[in-house]
């Protein structure tokens, strides 16, 4: 299939994979940002193929999972209201607040509907003008645009019965947290691809200067996935630290304009707690207050519901590569795939939930990452 | 049932059957006084889609919840049951069709509920001969949709060799019910020296699937609300009797065959995986996904390992028969698509692992449960 085969040609696979294996003389640990590249790595085994001592680090960059426990259960005591249809991503509904997730409210009556882009929501709230419709905007960058030009066209139409229940977060922000930390072990990062297709490579740049460290924009499929690793190897190896792209056919330097011109007029930067990591400052975007209106944390008043994540989950050190998975205590006892503590059991990319299905493989140790 | 133990049991228990195709052995029934739910509550206190999605919830609500109920092994359950009557061996099946929208690219309700049962027959061997049909309607239908999808429905009897001969109509109040629910349950007798069923997968065995995968799954979903997208993928909606049928008359020691309906290919290698007590390895790179289902499978972020099919069987044969049995599938039109796919060994058993197009190794996971569009 044109633009998808070709990016998962094994023999230049194999290629790659023997460039990597020449250019590495010592144990490496890089962080893949994004989500999305998690899933290709673990779909595709390019862990496991990886020399020895080449450690990829599952960074914190699936927004389903990084959302914090409270923002979920905001999301589901809005859900639970009889006056109110509630739009999710789908892959949002399953994940689990403090005590249920959204299948759970829906099961007990809740109107919840999965949509694949936020207009759809636009188009509920027109065609049910007695109920209010919520949407879910969660995500990164990446999904911010559609996010906000769904806002932008309520406001416009002047749909009072629409309202976004917000919780975006940021890469840059995130990266300079993992940075900061004391105790970090990531010596370079593939950044998201399409993070950068919308926002451009320019933030990127004080990130290198400042902390001395590779940043190579990476693309999803295995071959780029693996492009991006040769070339982090490369800089290491070199000594480097730069700003590379190896995500050219989707990402310039100054990304997507006009996307970033609506984001900005949107949303506002506003301090985030991550679920796993905690608060980072200016790490996520809130409603402006021109579309204040439409926040759906004002129209519910839920603002005031405060969660507490478990103290058994250790996702914060597992997100850092501090720890493996299994090293936590609740790993595979309180905390399995289908009741999970914290982000990365949330997820099927996730570190621990990839950790819970290889653990039943009985070696182990062919476990990258 | 329903006279005894009354307080903690919720009351669709006593309502309905399985809900599902899965058929339970042994129908004892069990004393029920002091029943309590064994589901584990932490899950959910209350039925969930998924539980219907034929993933680990729908395992669990079979293994904790109906077979006790009903004293049944839930390690030997497969898509039909073979009871012995006389000196017969007779399969038995039951499944309730509740798809939306009930027409879709290539098929519709009435055909898929013959399909569902006959299939079901199948995988156990049997010859399907009977069906009963169950139409449960929401008050409000139009009488001339009922008539158009109960003709599919005999047609699709007729396509089968099967005949309908017993039926029931229910009407619920409008909006206690989604337009149309149908229940078929199929009986078909097993052939003298056909051995089929979940637990006899042997080590070197040849897993084999009959065609593309994935179809059925897009199919419905590119018309769902909501996610409507643009393909001309048609669901594989088919009976595959006629595949088992030529299997058995050409002297195929078939192992183990299932229909890979809910949860898909996925579901149904970690189901085999698991009875059998052996492990499985597939090739991604031989698994027939055509490219329209695996661009949409891309861009929803699904996996077309765990998509349903309706109309596709998954056999294990013996390694020496796998040329021929691939031979006496491609033969039938019903399987022109046949492909061998994996094979069956020693190492991890009940555990499903995937070599990946660019040479690695993946876990292929039993579904959770509803399969979600991803966003990233």
């Amino acid at each position: 299939m044109k633009y998808l085969d070709e990016f998962h040609d094994p023999d230049l696979a194999r290629r790659l994979l023997d460039e990597i294996r020449s250019t590495v003389t010592q144990p490496w640990a890089m962080m893949e940002v994004c989500g999305g590249q998690t899933h290709t790595i673990i779909r595709n085994g390019i862990d496991q193929l990886l020399p020895d001592g080449v450690e990829m680090i599952h960074g914190p960059g699936c927004p389903v999972c990084v959302t914090p426990l409270e923002m979920i259960d905001r999301a589901l005591a809005i859900a639970a209201r009889p006056d109110v249809i509630f739009c999710s991503f789908g892959d949002m509904i399953r994940v689990p607040g403090s005590a249920k997730d959204l299948f759970g409210v829906k099961s007990e009556g809740g109107d919840i509907r999965v949509v694949y882009s936020p207009l759809d929501a636009v188009a509920i709230a027109r065609d049910n003008p007695d109920k209010q419709v919520v949407f879910f905007g969660i995500g990164f960058e990446t999904t911010a645009p559609a996010n906000a030009m769904t806002v932008y066209l309520a406001k416009k139409e002047n749909l009072r019965n629409f309202s976004m229940l917000v919780s975006h977060v940021l890469v840059p922000p995130a990266i300079s947290a993992i940075m900061d930390s004391p105790d970090r072990r990531v010596q370079a990062f593939l950044a998201a691809g399409h993070v950068c297709a919308v926002m451009g490579m320019r933030e990127y740049v004080p990130l290198v200067g400042k902390y001395q460290v590779p940043i190579v924009v990476t693309g999803f499929e295995p071959l780029d996935v693996l492009e991006g690793i040769r070339r982090t190897l490369t800089q290491l190896e070199q000594g480097r630290a730069e700003l590379d792209n190896a995500y050219p056919r989707a990402v310039s330097m100054d990304g997507n304009v006009p996307a970033q011109h609506m984001v900005l007029d949107v949303f506002t930067t506003t301090d985030r707690a991550w679920r796993g990591i905690g608060m980072i400052p200016a790490s996520g975007w809130r409603l402006s207050d021109r579309y204040a209106d439409f926040d759906a944390e004002n129209r519910f008043d839920v603002a005031g519901i405060q969660t507490e994540e478990s103290p058994l989950c250790r996702s914060g050190e597992v997100l850092q590569g501090l720890i493996k998975p299994q090293e936590c205590e609740a790993f595979g006892t309180a905390c399995t795939p289908r009741s999970p503590l914290g982000a990365p059991m949330v997820s099927s990319e996730g570190a621990c939930a990839a950790y819970h299905a290889f653990r039943r493989l009985d070696s182990p140790a062919t476990v990258g990452g | 049932m329903r006279s005894a133990g009354s307080t903690a049991r919720p009351p669709w228990v006593a309502e309905r059957g399985p809900s599902g195709d899965d058929a339970l052995l042994s129908p004892n029934v069990s004393a029920l006084e002091g029943w309590t739910c064994p589901l584990p509550l932490r899950d959910s206190r209350t039925v969930l889609l998924g539980h219907g999605a034929g993933g680990r919830l729908s395992a669990d609500l079979v293994e904790h919840l109906f077979a006790p109920a009903f004293g049944s092994d839930p390690s030997a359950l497969g898509d039909s049951a073979v009871v012995e009557v006389g000196p017969a061996r007779v399969a038995m099946t039951t499944d309730s069709f509740v798809v939306r929208p009930r027409w879709f690219p290539g098929g519709n309700i009435g055909a898929l509920a013959v399909n569902g049962s006959v299939n079901d027959l199948a995988m156990v061997g049997a010859h399907p001969l009977y069906l009963t049909a169950g139409f449960i309607v929401e008050e409000g239908l139009e009488v001339d949709e009922l008539g158009r999808i109960t003709e599919a429905l005999g047609a699709a009897a007729a396509e089968a060799g099967v005949r309908v001969v017993a039926g029931d109509t229910k009407v619920v109040d409008r909006g206690h019910g989604d337009g149309l629910f149908i229940n078929t349950s199929g009986v078909g007798l097993v052939p003298d020296g056909v051995d089929i069923g979940p637990t006899k997968a042997r080590s070197g065995d040849a897993v084999l699937v009959s065609g593309p995968i994935g179809l059925h799954g897009v199919a419905v979903l590119s018309v769902r609300d909501g996610l409507e997208f643009g393909t001309e993928i048609l669901s594989d909606c088919q009976p595959v009797n006629g595949l088992v049928a030529d299997l058995v008359a050409a002297g195929i020691d078939v192992h183990v065959l299932r229909d890979p309906t809910r949860g898909g290919v996925a579901a149904a290698l970690n189901e085999i995986a698991a009875s059998s007590r052996v492990g499985v390895r597939i090739v991604e790179r031989d698994i027939p996904v055509p490219d329209d289902v695996r661009a949409a499978c891309g861009f929803l972020g699904l996996d077309p390992l765990v998509v349903a099919n309706e109309g596709k069987l998954i056999a294990f044969v013996p390694a020496e028969q796998a040329d021929q049995a691939l031979a006496v599938l491609q033969a039938n039109p019903r399987g022109i698509g046949a492909t061998r796919i994996g094979m069956v060994v020693d190492e991890h058993p009940g555990v499903v692992v995937a070599s990946t197009g660019i040479g690695g190794t993946r876990v292929v996971d039993l579904p959770l449960g509803e399969q979600l569009p991803r966003i990233c």
